[in-house]
């Protein structure tokens, strides 16, 4: 099967520090993937060059066949990976449905937007979504007016309206009740029917409870991939990130 | 719908007609609140919808006058050298003016040139991610550039003094009575047609992503919309209202200067639409309105101290009316909205209550 994305040796280099040491990335259809190590191991910077938020020093980041190492932010995006910042990013002084109107995938050209209507498809498609995050009864309300996990889940929506064949979400429960969470996992796996999902997470027992394929990130490299079975047997991952978290708890 | 919107035609209502109750005098300062009133939506447009703070308007404005009073001026000369070419010692008439001999290059120049230069400056700062206090310290520098161009370069735009003397415009006597109410009801009909255009931007889903850009551009970004057209779009408006603002202003006023245009006037500019509530474009027009009547109201009754008043109005406003005007208007209506559905609320536990027992 290809790979939706490959991540070639990437490398990042802020000013002489390495963020990223050539890592490497293969992500399949429909696969939900969890990155996860210590502190600055570099996987927001991964995310972040995935998306074309900042630049690779060196590597290749390859979408099906497309190079998008060098590709604008915007048509990154309209080739069909999404990314959720970790913390929630929307527009506060819009309402929860102008949110996912913006969301909505659509020609985003100044002429098409200055022209668009709302059609009767992407209505229903706006209320089939806010039904699925559960806030349709907040259509109208502004944005910033919404609980904290409410604004992670609206910004899940956001990016689900789009249809990506990649998503990107960087610590999606952060600051989630324990029901949220439970929900958010659910939502995952959902997603990964349509689409390949890359998931930065540190909580472990939500790693435990919805993951399959885990890769380990250490000083802006790949250690290992597998399961989470296999990685906790794993016995550099246990001396660099699972045994000192077990030591200190 | 109707019921809503109509103060606002009672307003434009009003300003159409300005030339049965107001004398020659007043009428000609309620002429030139009105071009200000334009760049003002303008503004309420980039700073109060997108996020951007400009101070450099007073250029495109006096461009936009500029490219107009070339035309007055050479109408004014005869076929003769304008006065104060002659004065520093030109003796032909550089090739640029020559243009402005053509009503219809004058007129369109006068939109073209504050559109280009205005694109120009966008494009370049915001395409490398200049945003903030640093595009609106560009913007400034626009303007000391371009004023002491304007004062250096004397043979060709008359210095300090700028550009007056006019007399005739397509062979109408701008002194007049008939000519000036023409020319006012055109100014309304401008700030009409460009209210109603702003309003639809505002109220489209363009209006939302200009919003959306204020509220967090790399969400916008990371939607798929490139902000960079947006915002180089919605500075290029402005600057087109506000170089039509200028055209109006010098055949109203018959003159345009350096001075008019300078950073007094760019700041003054965003006070206006400060004043009236930067977020809503009826708003802005008030503000320019209110504003500068105050301004010469105070100037006649109080000459010594009336900048005091002035001061005191701008802070008055910051203080306590963060929203502006359009601010106090709207959280008065909310309050009262709030009250009937605290009202209703309360009623209801009543009833629950009632219904328990």
């Amino acid at each position: 099967m290809k790979p939706v994305l490959m991540c070639c040796s990437v490398s990042v280099d802020f000013d002489g520090f390495y963020a990223l040491q050539g890592a490497d990335l293969k992500v399949y259809p429909h696969e939900v993937r969890f990155l996860i190590g210590p502190n600055g191991a570099g996987k927001t910077t991964l995310l972040d060059v995935i998306c074309g938020k900042t630049r690779a020093s060196s590597g290749k980041v390859l979408f099906y066949s497309h190079d998008i190492t060098d590709m604008p932010e915007h048509k990154i995006v309209q080739l069909g990976i999404s990314r959720k910042f970790q913390s929630p990013s929307i527009f506060h002084q819009l309402t929860v449905w102008e949110n996912m109107e913006l969301a909505l995938k659509q020609d985003r050209g100044l002429f098409a937007v200055l022209r668009a209507k709302m059609s009767e498809a992407d209505r229903d498609m706006i209320i089939t979504l806010l039904q699925r995050i559960e806030l349709l009864d907040y259509a109208d309300q502004k944005a910033g007016s919404l609980s904290h996990g409410q604004k992670q889940w609206l910004e899940i929506g956001m990016q689900l309206i789009q249809f990506p064949q990649l998503l990107l979400l960087d610590e999606p429960i952060a600051g989630m009740s324990a029901a949220e969470r439970e929900r958010t996992g659910e939502l995952i796996h959902e997603i990964a029917r349509d689409c390949a999902v890359v998931i930065v997470e540190h909580d472990m027992d939500f790693v435990r409870r919805f993951s399959k394929q885990v890769t380990v990130m250490h000083e802006g490299k790949v250690l290992c991939e597998g399961t989470m079975e296999d990685i906790q047997q794993n016995e550099k991952v246990v001396e660099i990130y699972l045994g000192r978290e077990e030591k200190a708890c | 719908m109707i019921k809503k919107n109509w103060m606002y035609w009672m307003f434009f209502l009003a300003l159409f007609l300005a030339p049965f109750y107001l004398t020659e005098f007043r009428l000609s300062l309620l002429g030139k609140f009105l071009c200000f009133a334009m760049i003002a939506i303008g503004i309420s447009l980039i700073w109060g919808y997108t996020g951007i703070l400009s101070l450099g308007h007073g250029v495109y404005f006096g461009l936009g006058a500029y490219c107009m009073a070339m035309y007055l001026k050479l109408e004014a000369s005869g076929g003769r050298l304008p006065d104060f070419m002659e004065w520093s010692g030109v003796n032909n008439l550089p090739w640029f003016w020559k243009l402005f001999e053509h009503p219809i290059i004058s007129i369109s120049s006068a939109i073209i040139v504050p559109v280009l230069l205005a694109m120009f400056l966008s494009y370049f700062t915001f395409r490398n991610r200049i945003k903030g206090v640093y595009f609106s310290l560009l913007s400034q520098a626009i303007v000391v550039v371009f004023v002491t161009l304007f004062i250096g370069k004397q043979e060709w735009t008359g210095g300090t003094n700028g550009l007056t003397n006019f007399s005739t415009v397509f062979g109408f006597s701008l002194s007049s009575p008939l000519t000036q109410i023409v020319l006012y009801l055109l100014t309304v009909v401008l700030l009409l047609s460009m209210f109603l255009f702003s309003r639809w931007l505002t109220r489209s889903r363009f209006g939302r992503v200009l919003v959306a850009i204020r509220d967090s551009e790399n969400r916008v970004r990371f939607l798929g919309f490139n902000p960079t057209t947006y915002k180089v779009f919605v500075y290029s408006l402005s600057a087109a209202f506000a170089g039509i603002a200028g055209a109006m202003f010098v055949l109203q006023v018959g003159l345009i200067s350096p001075a008019m245009m300078g950073i007094i006037p760019s700041i003054e500019m965003v006070l206006w639409v400060a004043v009236g509530g930067r977020s809503s474009l009826i708003g802005a027009i008030i503000g320019a309105i209110v504003t500068n009547g105050a301004k010469s109201f105070f100037s006649e009754n109080y000459p010594d101290i009336w900048l005091l008043f002035l001061g005191g109005l701008f802070i008055a406003v910051v203080l306590f009316l963060p929203n502006g005007l359009a601010g106090v208007y709207q959280s008065v209506k909310q309050r009262k909205k709030q009250g009937e559905v605290r009202a209703n609320e309360a009623s209801s536990h009543v009833l629950q209550r009632v219904s328990r027992f």
